[in-house]
Order: structure tokens, then sequence, then C-alpha cells
């Protein structure tokens, strides 16, 4: 009776708290969903962000213009041999044709913001027109020519109109200008081909990212041939060969130090040994891959030594019994079974260096560099630099431009990491 | 172009030499393998290396001293008057004199001299061209052929070649000893250098940071102070934020994770959240700098706070999205190594799971966690490119998250980038601060994998 009493009391004392106990885990598993919620939220908050500041840098506006292409101003001798079609006056031409479009405009300061509506980069395009054509010269032809960045903005909306007109880049005569064009069907958006096919440049409508790119290729390449040798061999002789003693100790101590050393340091590590001590040159893709091969060592080292971890031991024991050496062991049966965990592991070092920023500025790929490198020795840029180049630019058309950049730049990094994944997938093998 | 084109032929030569010595040592037995020491690949490849690497050595060793060596004799070969010029004078000269000779535009103006210098150099920059694709294509056939008339039956290529590649693997792990030794070596070097101008004691306890320095003595501006508490404060104040985002939503999405999700929640949020772990740095700083900064200055107005554009808070709250995938995963990985018996045994005695996990899973992954979260503060502390774009420029001691603070990595990239002399308080000011950062994040480093590896050895 007694007992029964005492179990009852218990039991009421657990119903008690039961309520409590399960709203407390309901809250808490909130908790952690909320969590992830955030997590998730915050990731899609910055896609979005990206991708609405950047697509419209995929379309760039072009103004049609009615050029004459007056042999008095190209060509003023007859003479049409290549060194005088190239200094020729192509930017006259340009703003020949907007004052006949514009017979109103006398006044000395409205013409030159009349003028100011098209890139400086429209008199190139007529220039490389007329030099692979010289028959052009003394025709008249329709021409798209790319509009100024600040028209650009206009068209697509990043400029609030409602700010008083001493706020704006666009002022009221020039917006009343590009009505009238915008009335003739002489102004449109395009594909911006620019953005892919030139180097950096300070006018945003000129400016593309094929000279970062090509600068980030060879950075990696140089990256590459050095880390990835470097990386398996090491990875090798410590899973494989080297003795338990304190030697190994200290190289394994090293190599996770190393993958913990905040990048910024290995930029004055190439500051000091390569370019202050061995002489060589600054912002080129050598040194910077130089750097980056020595930061992404221990990665491609911790991946390539849980690779051959990975590897059954009856596969080297196998081969020892029937009369390979330990070399052979490795180099025929245990490292072709180990290459694609090795190779998944340099591809994800390879994605971490092409997004590495911080040690490049240290050896001085910052500089404003218009080329397209066509080598390692060759000054350049690499896509993360440029994008934080960008950044600061104080021009609007630049943040679109930078948000497109980040576009390509994740897009090569997402397709770098599918790769890996496909790689493990494919060749992934239990044992 | 030149030195590839180089390398190129050598590579060609060396896999003639491949063929050679394998045909060589067949012929000899006669096409019996068996009397053979080695398989005849390795009498091949024993061949190949002798081509190759003395040759490559060679390259690699006459490019690096090349340089010298001309502008030496191009020294000696400059007039009394240049010769006896103080080293940088000097310097400058010789830089003039070798843009000068590639085309290049040159600082001062162009006399007889200099362009006698400069042909001179690049005459005798043809010339050692020249004689190094000849020295170094005659050493490698040399060598080729060598080895390849040494070869007998009884000679060991295979141990040869095996010794070889042993020395290749060996010399490969000990770089990164190397990597180690140069951080700290041109950390320390110029640290010293600075240290020699500036006190210890005021660099780490002096509290005003102003490393403009006068470039001429009778200039206007401040005279460099250099007291790093306020950098310090800065990076703690920012890694503080960071961690206050980045620790709970990290420590509760990995239970989560790992506790409550169903097989196909996990399969699809996991690789979302990992996204985070993958985005380049610099394109975080982009979104503080665009986006959520002027975020929080709005918020901050519109109740009534004056909140700064390069607020400590826009670069923490950021900086800590960036490190909750790195807090997650590795609190994943020591969730799961707690064993199962353990929570089992909760279950028996009636606890419901959150009481699971907080009462027994969190206590016995503690160390882990910590160990962890040690690790994600020594990478916000040395993270750069978010600071770099969304924190502040000036030093300012102040613990109020709203104002802008800058941190030791601003300071670092700051005082680097752009044109400087190379032995001025200011550029070696940034050496002294990347040493401290180095000792920094090696020490909780180091603590953080002690704690992990102590606790690991509880379970196993």
């Amino acid at each position: 009776m007694n007992n029964q009493q005492q179990h009852q009391k218990t039991m009421e004392r657990v119903q008690q708290g039961l309520d409590r106990r399960y709203r407390k885990e309901r809250h808490f598993r909130w908790l952690g969903l909320g969590a992830i919620i955030l997590g998730l939220l915050f990731v899609s908050f910055l896609f979005i962000t990206i991708i609405s500041n950047g697509y419209t840098a995929f379309q760039q506006t072009y103004v049609k213009l009615e050029v004459f292409y007056d042999p008095e101003m190209i060509a003023p001798i007859g003479e049409t041999d290549t060194e005088v079609l190239s200094r020729a006056n192509y930017g006259g031409l340009i703003k020949a044709s907007m004052r006949q479009m514009f017979p109103e405009v006398t006044n000395r300061r409205e013409k030159k913001v009349l003028y100011g509506l098209i890139s400086t980069g429209a008199a190139y395009e007529l220039r490389n027109a007329v030099m692979s054509n010289p028959s052009l010269i003394g025709s008249k032809a329709e021409v798209w020519v790319v509009a100024d960045d600040d028209v650009d903005m206009l068209i697509k909306g990043h400029i609030d109109l409602r700010l008083p007109e001493s706020d704006r880049r666009i002022k009221d005569n020039q917006l009343g200008w590009i009505h009238l064009l915008q009335e003739q069907d002489r102004i449109e958006k395009r594909f911006n081909t620019t953005f892919f096919t030139a180097g950096d440049s300070r006018e945003p409508e000129l400016s593309g990212i094929k000279g970062a790119i090509a600068g980030s290729f060879f950075t990696l390449l140089i990256c590459l041939t050095i880390a990835f040798p470097v990386g398996v061999a090491a990875a090798v002789y410590l899973e494989e060969f080297a003795p338990k003693n304190r030697w190994t100790d200290l190289i394994e101590v090293n190599i996770n130090n190393l993958a913990a050393v905040p990048s910024i340091v290995f930029g004055l590590l190439g500051l000091a040994v390569f370019i202050n001590f061995f002489g060589l040159p600054r912002s080129v893709p050598l040194v910077g891959g130089l750097v980056l091969a020595l930061m992404t060592l221990p990665t491609i080292i911790i991946a390539s030594r849980a690779a051959l971890k990975s590897v059954p031991p009856s596969i080297r024991e196998a081969a020892l019994g029937i009369g390979a050496s330990p070399m052979q062991t490795i180099t025929h049966h245990v490292l072709p079974l180990a290459l694609p965990g090795m190779l998944t592991g340099t591809i994800i070092g390879m994605a971490q260096a092409l997004g590495e920023t911080a040690p490049l500025l240290m050896i001085g790929m910052v500089a404003f560099i218009v080329d397209v490198p066509g080598s390692v020795m060759d000054p350049s840029a690499v896509l993360p630099v440029q994008i934080y180049l960008w950044a600061d630019s104080p021009e609007r058309a630049f943040v679109e431009r930078t948000s497109a950049a980040i576009m390509v730049l994740l897009a090569f990094l997402i397709s770098m990491n599918l790769l890996a994944v496909w790689l493990r997938k494919k060749f992934e093998r239990r044992w | 172009m030149h030195t590839s084109t180089l390398i190129i032929l050598l590579l060609g030569l060396m896999s003639l030499a491949y063929y050679f010595g394998r045909k060589r040592s067949l012929s000899i037995v006669g096409g019996k393998i068996r009397d053979l020491h080695s398989l005849p690949s390795y009498y091949g490849m024993q061949t190949a290396m002798w081509c190759g690497i003395p040759a490559l050595i060679l390259l690699s060793l006459w490019i690096s001293f090349e340089e010298t060596v001309v502008t030496g004799i191009v020294v000696e070969s400059l007039p009394q008057e240049l010769q006896s010029l103080p080293p940088e004078r000097l310097d400058l000269v010789l830089n003039d004199v070798r843009n000068l000779s590639k085309g290049d535009i040159v600082s001062s103006t162009v006399d007889q001299t200099m362009q006698q210098a400069a042909d001179h150099y690049s005459s005798l920059m043809d010339i050692s061209h020249m004689a190094l694709f000849v020295v170094a294509l005659s050493v490698a056939i040399l060598a080729g052929l060598w080895a390849r008339r040494t070869i007998t039956r009884e000679q060991r290529a295979r141990n040869r070649v095996e010794k070889a590649i042993n020395f290749f693997l060996l010399s490969s792990s000990t770089l990164a000893i190397f990597t180690t030794i140069g951080i700290v070596l041109s950390v320390l070097f110029e640290s010293m250098r600075f240290f020699q101008q500036i006190p210890v004691t005021e660099f780490l306890f002096g509290l005003e940071w102003s490393p403009q320095t006068a470039i001429r003595p009778d200039q206007v501006g401040s005279s460099g102070v250099f007291g790093s508490v306020p950098l310090f404060a800065g990076t703690m104040l920012i890694t503080l934020i960071a961690m206050i985002v980045a620790v709970p939503i990290g420590l509760m999405s990995a239970i989560y994770m790992a506790e409550y999700a169903g097989k196909r929640f996990r399969t699809l949020a996991k690789p979302v959240l990992e996204v985070l772990a993958g985005i380049p740095t610099v394109v975080y700083g982009f979104f503080a700098a665009l986006t959520v900064a002027p975020f929080f200055r709005e918020m901050g107005t519109n109740i009534g706070l004056t909140v700064s554009s390069e607020s400590a808070l826009a670069a923490g709250v950021v900086m800590g999205i960036m490190i909750i995938p790195f807090v997650s995963s590795l609190s994943d990985d020591v969730i799961n190594a707690v064993p199962q018996a353990m929570r089992d045994g909760a279950y028996g005695l009636g606890a419901t799971r959150s009481e699971t996990i907080r009462n027994v899973i969190i206590p016995a992954a503690l160390p882990g966690i910590v160990g962890g979260v040690l690790l994600a503060v020594s990478r916000a502390i040395g993270e750069t490119m978010i600071v770099v774009m969304a924190a502040g420029l000036s030093a300012n001691l102040s613990a109020n998250p709203l104002e802008a603070v800058t941190t030791v990595t601003v300071q670092i990239v700051t005082l680097l980038v752009g044109d400087q002399e190379f032995d001025s308080a200011k550029t070696l000011a940034a050496f002294a601060l990347a040493l401290v950062l180095f000792v920094i994040t090696l020490a909780l480093n180091m603590i953080a994998l002690h704690i992990v590896r102590k606790y690991r050895e509880q379970y196993e």
C-alpha cells in the first residue's frame, strides 16, 4: 500500500513535469531548425543580392548613330596606309554625327555634355571598322556604338530621377536628348561582349574581366604544377615511407599548423622571400602562383593522405607478396587507387586558391592593369582582386560589374566543386 | 619564353634518353629480360634522369645568377663617376639601363653612356642566353650518352631510380618545414629591424596608432606612433561579434543536423550551408560593404542611433556568417564522435532528446566544441578581406560596435599596398603586426588541437 502510494506520487510528479519538459523539447528543436533556416536565409540573401545587382551588367546600352566617314577627317591627303588610319580623329566623326542629330545644341558647354552621352570607346570601334575595311571612307553608315556608363545606368533604371538635378549624374538636358533618342529607337540594350573580351579600364562601359580571368588562369597553372606533385609526393612519403620518429612528427605538426596560418601571412612570406630576396618582379602570376601553392599545399597533403589511408592494406600486401618493391607497390597499385581522392582534394584546394585575395594584395597584384596577360611573367590581376578593385570604385556602373564578376567567379567555383563531387561519386570505391 | 623552349627541349631529350636507355639494356642481354638486374624501363628511367636532372639544375642555377653576374660586368664597364655613386643611386641607374635595354620607359634622360651601357647589357644578356642554351643541351646530351654507355647487365638500375624518387618524396615533405621557417624568418627579421626603431613595449602597450611618418624632415604631419593596442582591441571586438553570430547558429544547426534532421533534410540542407564555406572572402567583403553596412546604418537612424558606415557590427556579422559552416562542421564531427551508448543510456532513463543533448552529449563533446570554437576564433582574427572592405582605417580605441574600428590585418594591408620605401618604420610595422598575428593564431591552433586530441583519446 505504502509502496503503491509512493509509486503514484512519483508518477504524478513525472506527469506534472512532462508538459514543461515536452515544451522545452519543442523549443529546443525549433531553435535548431531556426538556426539552419537562418543559415539558409543568409545563403539565399547573399545570392539574391549579388544576382539582382549584377545581372544587368551582362547587357550594355548601345546608341545608333549615323556616321559619315568623312574623308577630310580620316585621310585628308588621300593616303590610306595604316599609320594615317590609326591616327585619324574618329572622335570627331562621332561628334559631327551628334551635332547633326541635335542641331539645336550650339552652346560650347552643352555640346561637351552632349558628346558625353557616347563612350570614349566608340571612337576605337570606328577606327577598327575603318582599319579592317578602308573602303568605308566616304560612305555613310548607321553604327551602334557603346553609350556612356551614366546613360547605361539611366536606361537600366539605376538612377533615381526623383533626386534634384544637382545630385544626379544625368542632368535634365541629357534626359531630354536621351528621350529623343529613345523615341527614334536609337537606344538599345544588347549582350555585353566587352565584359568578356576586354581588360580593366577606368571607364566602366569599356572594362571587362578577360585580363583577370587570364591572370587567374596563369596563377592557378603555376599553383597546380607546383602544389599537386609536391603535395602528392609529401603525402606518399608521410603515409607510406616515413619512419615513426621525431622528424616525421615535426613535419606533421608543421603541415597542420600551416593549414591554419592566416592567408595574409603567406602574402608577407611571398613579399619577403620571392620579391625582396629572389628579386622576382611584382604583380606577376608566377609569384602569385608560388604563394598560393605554398598556401594550398597543406590542403592537398591532408586530402591525399586521407585518400592513401582509404586504400586497404591487403592491396599492398598482395603486391609485396608477389615480389614488388615497396616503391613499385605504391606507384603501380596504391597511387592509381588513391588518385581520384587526391584529385578531389586538389580541385578543392584550387578552388580555394582561385578565391584567395589577401596574399595577392601583398605581392602587388592590385595594380591597375589594362592589358590581358600573355604569360606567367606579365603583370596581371586575378579575378578576386579585380572584384576588390572594382568594389572600391565610386561609379554606380562598377557596382553591377563587381556583382557580375562575382557571379562569374562563383560560377567557376561551383563548377570546380561539382567536378570534385562528381569525381568522388564516380570513382569512390568501398572496400 | 626562351626558358620554356629550353625546358620543352630538355623534356624531349629526356624521353629520347628513356627510349635509348631501354633499348640499350635490352640489346645487352639480347632480349632476355630475366638476365637483367632490373626491368628495362628502369634502365630507361635512369638514363632519362641522368640526361635531365643535371641540365635542369644547371638551368635553375644559371637563371638565378645570370642577372647578378651580367649586372656586375656592366657596372665595371661604367665610367668611374657612375661607379662611385652610393648603392641606392647606382641601383636606380642600373634599373634605367635594364629598362632601356627592354625598350621600356626610363625615368632619367638618356645620354651616351646610358645607351652604351644598355647596349652592353642586352648584348651580354643575349650571349648568356645563347651560352645557357648550348651548355644546358650539351650537358644533357653528354650525361645521357654517358649513362647509356655505362649500362651493364648487373647494374642496379631499379634501386637507383627508387632512391632518386625516395629523395624527391622526402624533400617534398620537408617543404612544409621550410615554409614555416621562411614565414618565421621573413617576419622576424623585418620585425627586429622595426623594433630597433620603435621599442617593443611601446609597440605592444601603446594606446595610439598613427603610422603616417613624415617623408621629409620639414614636412608637417605626425611623426608616427606605433601603439598596437587599438588594433588588437578592434580585432577582438569584430571577432567577438563574429563569434556571437557564428557559435550559436553553427552549434545549433550542427545539433539539429546530427540529432533531429531526417536523412533527406540533411542531404539537402548540409551542402547548401557548406556553400557558405566555399564563397571567397572578397565576396563577403563586397556584401558587407554594399548591403549589410548600409542596412545597419538605416536601421540605426530609424531608432535614433548614429551608426558609422564602416561599423564593427557590419564587418563582425558578415564574418560570423562566413564562420558558421566552419563551427557547424567541426561541432558536427565531435557530436557524431560521442558514442551511441551514451545517448541510449540517457534515453533509457527517460530523458527527452533535448535533455540528452544538453546534459549528456554537449558535456561529452564540450572539449571538441571548445577546440573548434578556438580554431574559428583564430580564423576570424586572421581574416582579411571582409575587414579591409567593410571596417574602418583609422585606429579607434572603442568597445562600441556601432563605431568604426580597424584591425591588425587591415593595417597590414594598408601599410604594404602601394609604393613605399621598404625600410621605413611604416612598412616594417606591418611585419611586426604579422609576427604578433602569426604567434597568436599559432598559439590558438596549438591549444585547440591539444584540446581536441586530448578529448578524442577518451572514447577510442
